[in-house]
This record gives structure tokens, C-alpha cells and sequence, in this order.
């Protein structure tokens, strides 16, 4: 196959990634800490319509990522406030959330926008548009590694590498900081970290919180860096991908990376071969085929190629004293 | 004379409808060990809750050193130098005894220099007392005796002068026991006071200079251990005469009713836990099965009752033999004559939010007694509940009442009528007194000895060696999912002990 070819999937993996890799991320926060969020989805989806509204109003990518920030981590305190303070069923709440999104961010994008539940094109001016690293187009001619740098890890909004820096970023909070060690306890074994003084609900809280900054930042990602506005359930289902991809990472944010970037880059692979024929036989691929393909892959991948993912131990079970 | 280490005043607590604590007063001497004990929702955990900032006391003060303290929170007993070693250990499994230890006083936002404070430390208690443990092994790695040893020193790093221990020896074996209680002289030797919460009164005879009898929420009395004597307390803590000792004559073995043979049953990880064992029941005999929790007894209860398909071997059940890897099912075994009363009642034995007639029923529900059919004539059930209530002396003896809301003795008594009311001819018991009373305890021995000496068969496990000693007429020791040797029960505690810790009787003779 064409090397240019090879660079473009990569390419396009990386872009892909993103998004599931930040939403992994933020799912990896609030599980740790016991809380399992079923609701990423619903959150990128409501952030993407907060990204893509704000930014058409202000004029401002920025303003348009913070809108969707504040709007992820309202969306976990909600779900916080349901599954940590009233102790209800973690899992019906994200599920509500799910649907509370698809439904409201469809029906206030047809009611505010009239473009089919769409909100406006935005101009360069108000998204996240490419970067050209320094010294990519200087190195774009020396032989391999030039179209690597240039190619491949230059040329990305900036969301894209704060998704791939919040990785080693992610492992020093979990294993090197004091917050990660009460973090990493509270989803194994509340109990210990109540009897050593320190308040589960807070920590709970700044789990689900951290989840809501990162699914602002995936759903900040596909509707003003990836796209330039917000269409409905333009998530379709990344927020899911992302909780498989969690549990290949077996809850490790360097294995997030990995996982991440395989279901991104079998996203990537689908492209190019739409519309391609199967060698000898004449066949057209399915498009269909090719777009299930991750999908298929999780379902595979989780009926045991990954070994024994053990969930935080606590997860998904509200924290009452004993009586 | 030196302040008390800790006093409690006119503590009083109430969960709901329910007085845990009435009105208690406890004096705690420096440099002591002090026992407190009391039978199941005597008060004596809520109290020592209480102490540790767990719980907050609706009346009442606490005095540290004399001094008059607010506890709010753990943090604040532990800045009063309290620390508590918890019935199940608070340790977060996955992590380090390091972790473990540094957890809640990392001191600082990074982690670094609290752990190489920790590990100084660590050092040194080790030194000083019987306290060696690995700082970088995974809790899961370590026995629980080391589990609990890291729990010793979390509360010893965080500077506890007065360390409460709750139930401590219910999981270790009586030479971890032992080990433990010569920590204990040492922590006192050193001057820090110790509160052990404990129903073994022989511990308390053991090690303790004063023990406090707490009932129904009351303290009843503080007594200087060496004036008393079991029967004084066990009388204080019933508020009755009680039998400490099982009264039983000689067994008089008749036919094999059960044999099992070359018995292995695999975990799901394919990890043999009953591993090649073989063994046999005659009429009219207690075997009892001695072991650490956790060596493969409830796994092997499992095999045999059918709730667990076993990896091989056989079992031969009234001359009839049943082969455990394909036929395991547990209503046969129930028709054929076995009879299970399951070591968890709660996670295997009852339907806590059935009424109780339900349950005392269940698995012989099918019968035509209850009902022709389909039909499950409540009427009938709940006749024939009563009847069996009276048999067994459940309490309250009402057959509408939601099984969750009688006590621990009572619901194991329900399970009891249920499995020996139709007179099996092999009758499994597991765990039959774990967080029984000792009234409803002296019951349920003798209605085991009586089935006994009525012909039966009865397989008994328990991690409670006094109870195998004294209920059983053999001894079979279970050791990491093996036999590991037969002895008579009059059998020395200590002998018993090494072979559940996995000395071999030919090592042990050596």
C-alpha cells in the first residue's frame, strides 16, 4: 500500500482518538472513585450542543469550551448528587442522562436554530482549527520520520494533544499524588478511607466532577474541532466506546491510550476502505460492514481476548455506614 | 494515680426505634487491657463506634486523659491518640501495606515523602514490637493474620496510645491468636492502653486485667478479671444460668451413611479449593471439620449438599452413589435424605424479606403437605410454621413477621427447624452459631447432640474450634483444601492449631 495512504489512516486515527480517549479518561476518574457513569454519552452530546451554541453566539472557541465544561460538570454533579448523595441506581441515572440528551439537545437545536435540530455553521474564527507544530513544514522533507512529525503528529486542534497529554498527566495524579491514592481507595474500599478520616462523598464528588471536565472536552472536540457545529446525537456512541475501551484498559489510564487508539484508528481503517473491492473476489466492502467494525470488535474483545479486567471493587455501589 | 486513659459519661445513643447505648458509664485505666463483652446488639460496637467518631452519641461526654474531648469525626479520635483495628479490616486490598498505611496522613500533596516517612517508621515499629511485615506486599497477597498486623501498625503510625481491637481473633488461627496476644503484652508493656471487644470469654480470661458485661445497650458491670470466672460473666451477659459446657454422652457409631471419595472441587480461576479429599460419616456421629475460614470447608459443604459441581470424585449417600460433577443438584440431595443448614444464612440459608413461615419452608416447599399441586395453601404453611416455631423455640413466635426482623439466634434457628424437622439421616451444618447469642448457642448444640444420639448422621464445620471440640466425636482438619489429619476432639487446642496453620502431623511429631 501507498506510505501516503499509511500516513492519512494514521492521521485520521489520531483526530479520531481524541475524543474517545478524553471521555475515557473522565469515565476512568469517576469509576475509580466508585462511581460508574454510563452517562458520558448523554454529557459529550448536551457539552457538544453547549460548544457548537455558545460558539456561534460569542464568536469564540474558547467561550464555546468553557460553556461545554460548565455543562459536562453540571451533568456529573446531577448524576453525582442521584447515585452519591441520594444513593440512588448509578446506572438509571446515567441512562436518564443518555436520553435527557439525545431528546433536549435535538429539540433545542430544532427550537433556537431551525436547521433540523442543528446549530450554525461556524466560521475558522470560532472553532478549534489545525495547528502546525514548529518546525513541521522545515522537517515535511526528510525521508520517514519528516511526514511522521509533520503529518501525522503536527496539524491537530489543540484539543487533541491536551486529550494525549491528560494520559502521563492522568497516571502522576492517580499513582504519584495524594488525591490519587484517596481516589484509587475510595472506589476499592470506602470504608478504609471513611475510617481513616477522610469524607467519601467528597471524594466521590471530585471523581464524577473530573468526568464532567473531560466529557465538556470530548463533546467540546466534536462539535467545534472536528466539526464545525453541533448536530444531533453526533456522539453516536463514542461516549460508549469509551466505557468498552475503559475496561480493555483494565481502569489504567497508559492503557486507556492504547485501547483508545485501537477503536480510533479501526474507525480510521473504514474510511479509506469504504467503497474499496475485496481483492479477487470482486465484492464491494459494505460501508456498513466497515462502520460496525468497532463495534463488532468490542463485543469480541470483551467476551474474553482481554484477560481478567477486575472493576474497582466498589464501583457502582452508593457508600452507607453499616446500620 | 495516673488519669484513665479513657472515660465515658452517661454515653447514650439510638438508632431509631432501636437503644443501642443506654446511658453508659466505662472507665478505661491507663497501661490496662480492658475486655469488653456482651452478646450480639449488646451495644458494644455501637460504644466503641461511638468512641472512634464513627457514630456520634446523641448524650454524653468523652474524657481522654481526663480531659473532656469532642469526637466528631475519626480524624478526631485519631488526634486524640485512639486508634481501632475494625472486625473487617478497613485495608483497600489492592494496594500496598505502604498504601495501606499512609492513607488519610500522606502528609503532603505528593505522595514521595510520605512513603519514605512511612517506611522509617514501619522500620522502627517493627523493631520495637513483634510487628514485621513487608511494606511493599499487596494487602490480597498477605494471610489475614498480617492483614491485621497492618491494621496494628496503620493505628500505631498515626500515634495511637489507646488502640481498640473489635473482635480480633475471629479470623485467625489460635496461633496467630497467640502471636497477637503477645503483641498486646507488648503494646502494654509499653505503656498503651488496650480495649478489646471479644464474645470468647476464654480470651478474656486469657489476657485482660478488666472486663466490662455490656446487655441489651447497658453496662452491667466492670469486673477485675482475675476475681471472676466465665460462668460469673457468661451469667452477667445472659442475665441467666447458662451451660458453658456441652453436656453429651459417648457417641455410638452405627452404619456409614456418607462417603466421599477422592472430592475436588475447582473456583471459577480453575484453582483446586477442595482438593482430593476423602472421608466418611456413620449413623449416630458429629464429624466435625476444623479449619481457618477460607481452606476449602465452603466449598466442600457445597459439593456435597449440590449447590457446587464438583471437578471429580464420588459421593456415596445411603449406599447409593450420587457422582457429584454431573448430578449436582441440591432439591435430590435434599429427597435423598440430606439435610444443609448453609454457613451464610444470609447469602444461602434465607430470604430475609420473606415472611417467616416462607422460609422455614423453603426447599421443602413442594411437599403435598402445603398444597395439592401448584398451590402453596398459605394456611397450611403457616400452621405447620407454628408448629415447628414451637419445636424449636423460635422468638417471637410469629410466622407473619418479616424474617429480617428476627435476631441472629432466632433466623438460625428457623434454618434449623427447616432442615432437622423431617429428620434427615445426614444432616450438613456450617457456621451453626456464628453471630448467635449464647442462649440460643446452648440450644442449638443440644438439639445437634440430641439428632445425634437419635441415629443421625451429622457433618459439622466450624471455624469456632471450641464448638468442633466440643460437638464432635472425630476431628478432621481441613487445610488449604486438604485433609490434613484426623484427631480425637480431646485433642490439644495448640495440636489442632498447627495442623490448621498446615503443619503436618508428621512434621508436628518431628
Amino acid at each position: 500500500m501507498d506510505l501516503a495512504i499509511v500516513y492519512s489512516i494514521l492521521d485520521s486515527s489520531v483526530r479520531l482518538t481524541a475524543p474517545i480517549l478524553l471521555a475515557c479518561l473522565g469515565g476512568l476518574y469517576s469509576e475509580r472513585s466508585g462511581v460508574f457513569d454510563i452517562g458520558i454519552e448523554g454529557k459529550m452530546l448536551f457539552s457538544a450542543f453547549a460548544a457548537g451554541a455558545v460558539a456561534w453566539h460569542s464568536g469564540s472557541a474558547w467561550l464555546g469550551l468553557g460553556a461545554a465544561v460548565l455543562v459536562g460538570i453540571a451533568f456529573s454533579l446531577l448524576h453525582g448528587y442521584a447515585s452519591i448523595t441520594q444513593r440512588g441506581n448509578q446506572i438509571i441515572s446515567g441512562v436518564a442522562i443518555n436520553f435527557l440528551a439525545a431528546g433536549l439537545t435535538a429539540l433545542l437545536g430544532k427550537a433556537w436554530y431551525g436547521q433540523g435540530g442543528k446549530t450554525p455553521q461556524l466560521a475558522n474564527e470560532a472553532r478549534f482549527t489545525s495547528l502546525t507544530l514548529p518546525g513541521a513544514d522545515a522537517v515535511k522533507d526528510v525521508p520517514f520520520l519528516g511526514p511522521l512529525y509533520s503529518g501525522i503528529v503536527s496539524g491537530h486542534s489543540i484539543l487533541v494533544y491536551v486529550a494525549f497529554f491528560a494520559v502521563p498527566f492522568t497516571w502522576w495524579v492517580l499513582f504519584r499524588t495524594r488525591f490519587g491514592l484517596r481516589l484509587r481507595a475510595v472506589g476499592e474500599n470506602p470504608a478504609a478511607v471513611d475510617t481513616a478520616g477522610i469524607s467519601v462523598v467528597w471524594l466521590r464528588y471530585a471523581g464524577v466532577t473530573i468526568c464532567g471536565v473531560f466529557a465538556g472536552l470530548a463533546g467540546a472536540y466534536l462539535a467545534i474541532a472536528q466539526s464545525a457545529n453541533f448536530a444531533p446525537n453526533m456522539s453516536a456512541g463514542t461516549g460508549f466506546i469509551a466505557l468498552a475501551a475503559l475496561i480493555f484498559a483494565k481502569w489504567n489510564p497508559v492503557g486507556a491510550l492504547g485501547a483508545t487508539f485501537l477503536f480510533g484508528f479501526l474507525q480510521a481503517l473504514a474510511i479509506p476502505l469504504q467503497g474499496a473491492q475485496i481483492p479477487g473476489l470482486g465484492w464491494q466492502v459494505p460501508v456498513q460492514a466497515i462502520t460496525a467494525s468497532p463495534y463488532i470488535l468490542t463485543v469480541i474483545l470483551l467476551a474474553g481476548f482481554i484477560g481478567k479486567a477486575i472493576p474497582p471493587k466498589a464501583g457502582g455501589v452508593a457508600y452507607v455506614k453499616e446500620r | 494515680m495516673a488519669e484513665p486513659a479513657i472515660e465515658l459519661v452517661g454515653i447514650d445513643k439510638r438508632f431509631g426505634p432501636v437503644h443501642a447505648n443506654k446511658d453508659i458509664n466505662l472507665v478505661v485505666e491507663d497501661g490496662t487491657i480492658h475486655g469488653i463483652v456482651g452478646e450480639n446488639g449488646a451495644g458494644k460496637s455501637t460504644l466503641m463506634s461511638i468512641l472512634y467518631g464513627f457514630y456520634h452519641a446523641d448524650k454524653g461526654e468523652i474524657k481522654v486523659a481526663g480531659k473532656p474531648v469532642t469526637i466528631h469525626t475519626p480524624n478526631d479520635a485519631i488526634a486524640a491518640g485512639i486508634g481501632m483495628v475494625h472486625q473487617h479490616f478497613m485495608l483497600v486490598e489492592n494496594f500496598t501495606v505502604l498504601e495501606n498505611v499512609i492513607l488519610g496522613v500522606e502528609g503532603g500533596r505528593l505522595l514521595k515523602g510520605g512513603e519514605d516517612r512511612a517506611r522509617a517508621q514501619l522500620k522502627k515499629l517493627a523493631e520495637d514490637y513483634d510487628l514485621d511485615v513487608d511494606p511493599d506486599a499487596l494487602i490480597e497477597d498477605l494471610p489475614v493474620g498480617l492483614q491485621q498486623r497492618v491494621e496494628i501498625l496503620k493505628a500505631l503510625t498515626r500515634g495511637a496510645e489507646t488502640l481498640i481491637l473489635d473482635e480480633p481473633t475471629g479470623v485467625l488461627t489460635p496461633a496467630e491468636a497467640d502471636h497477637l496476644f503477645r503483641i498486646l503484652g507488648q503494646l502494654k508493656a509499653q505503656g498503651k492502653t488496650i480495649i478489646l471487644i471479644t464474645h470468647k470469654l476464654r480470651e478474656i480470661m486469657a489476657i485482660t486485667d478488666r472486663v466490662s458485661v455490656m446487655r441489651r445497650g447497658e453496662m452491667v458491670a466492670t469486673l477485675q478479671t482475675a476475681r471472676t470466672d466465665p460462668e460469673e460473666i457468661a451469667e452477667l451477659m445472659v442475665g441467666r444460668r447458662v451451660l458453658l459446657e456441652v453436656d453429651k454422652g459417648p457417641a455410638k457409631p452405627g452404619a456409614e451413611r456418607l462417603r466421599v471419595e477422592g472430592l475436588t472441587v475447582v473456583d471459577e480461576w480453575g484453582v483446586a479449593r477442595v482438593d482430593n479429599v476423602s472421608f466418611s460419616v456413620r449413623d449416630g456421629e458429629i464429624v466435625g471439620i476444623a479449619g481457618v475460614s477460607g481452606n476449602g470447608q465452603s466449598e466442600l459443604m457445597e459439593a456435597l449438599s449440590g449447590i457446587r459441581k464438583a471437578k471429580s470424585g464420588r459421593i456415596v449417600l445411603n449406599g447409593e452413589t450420587i457422582d457429584p460433577v454431573h448430578e449436582a443438584d441440591p432439591a435430590k440431595m435434599r429427597q435423598r435424605g440430606m439435610g444443609h443448614v448453609p454457613e451464610d444464612r444470609h447469602h444461602l440459608g434465607l430470604v430475609l424479606p420473606f415472611e417467616e413461615s416462607e422460609n422455614i419452608i423453603l426447599g421443602y416447599h413442594r411437599r403435598d403437605a402445603y398444597g395439592k399441586g401448584f398451590n402453596l395453601d398459605p394456611d397450611l404453611v403457616r400452621a405447620d410454621a407454628r408448629r415447628m416455631n414451637e419445636k424449636f423455640d423460635v422468638r417471637p413466635a410469629n410466622e407473619k413477621l418479616k424474617t429480617a426482623n428476627f435476631s441472629g439466634g432466632n433466623q438460625q434457628k428457623i434454618v434449623l427447624a427447616r432442615e432437622m424437622d423431617g429428620e434427615p439421616a445426614m444432616l450438613l451444618v456450617g457456621q451453626p452459631t456464628r453471630g448467635v447469642d449464647i442462649g440460643a448457642i446452648e440450644f442449638i448444640h443440644k438439639q445437634l447432640i440430641a439428632l445425634r444420639d437419635r441415629g443421625k448422621a451429622v457433618l459439622l464445620v466450624s471455624v469456632e474450634l471450641d464448638e468442633i471440640r466440643s460437638l464432635a466425636d472425630r476431628v478432621l482438619v481441613m487445610f488449604a483444601g486438604r485433609i490434613v489429619g484426623e484427631v480425637p476432639p480431646e485433642t490439644d487446642e495448640g495440636d489442632i492449631g498447627l495442623l490448621m496453620a498446615g503443619v503436618t502431623q508428621k512434621e508436628a511429631a518431628e
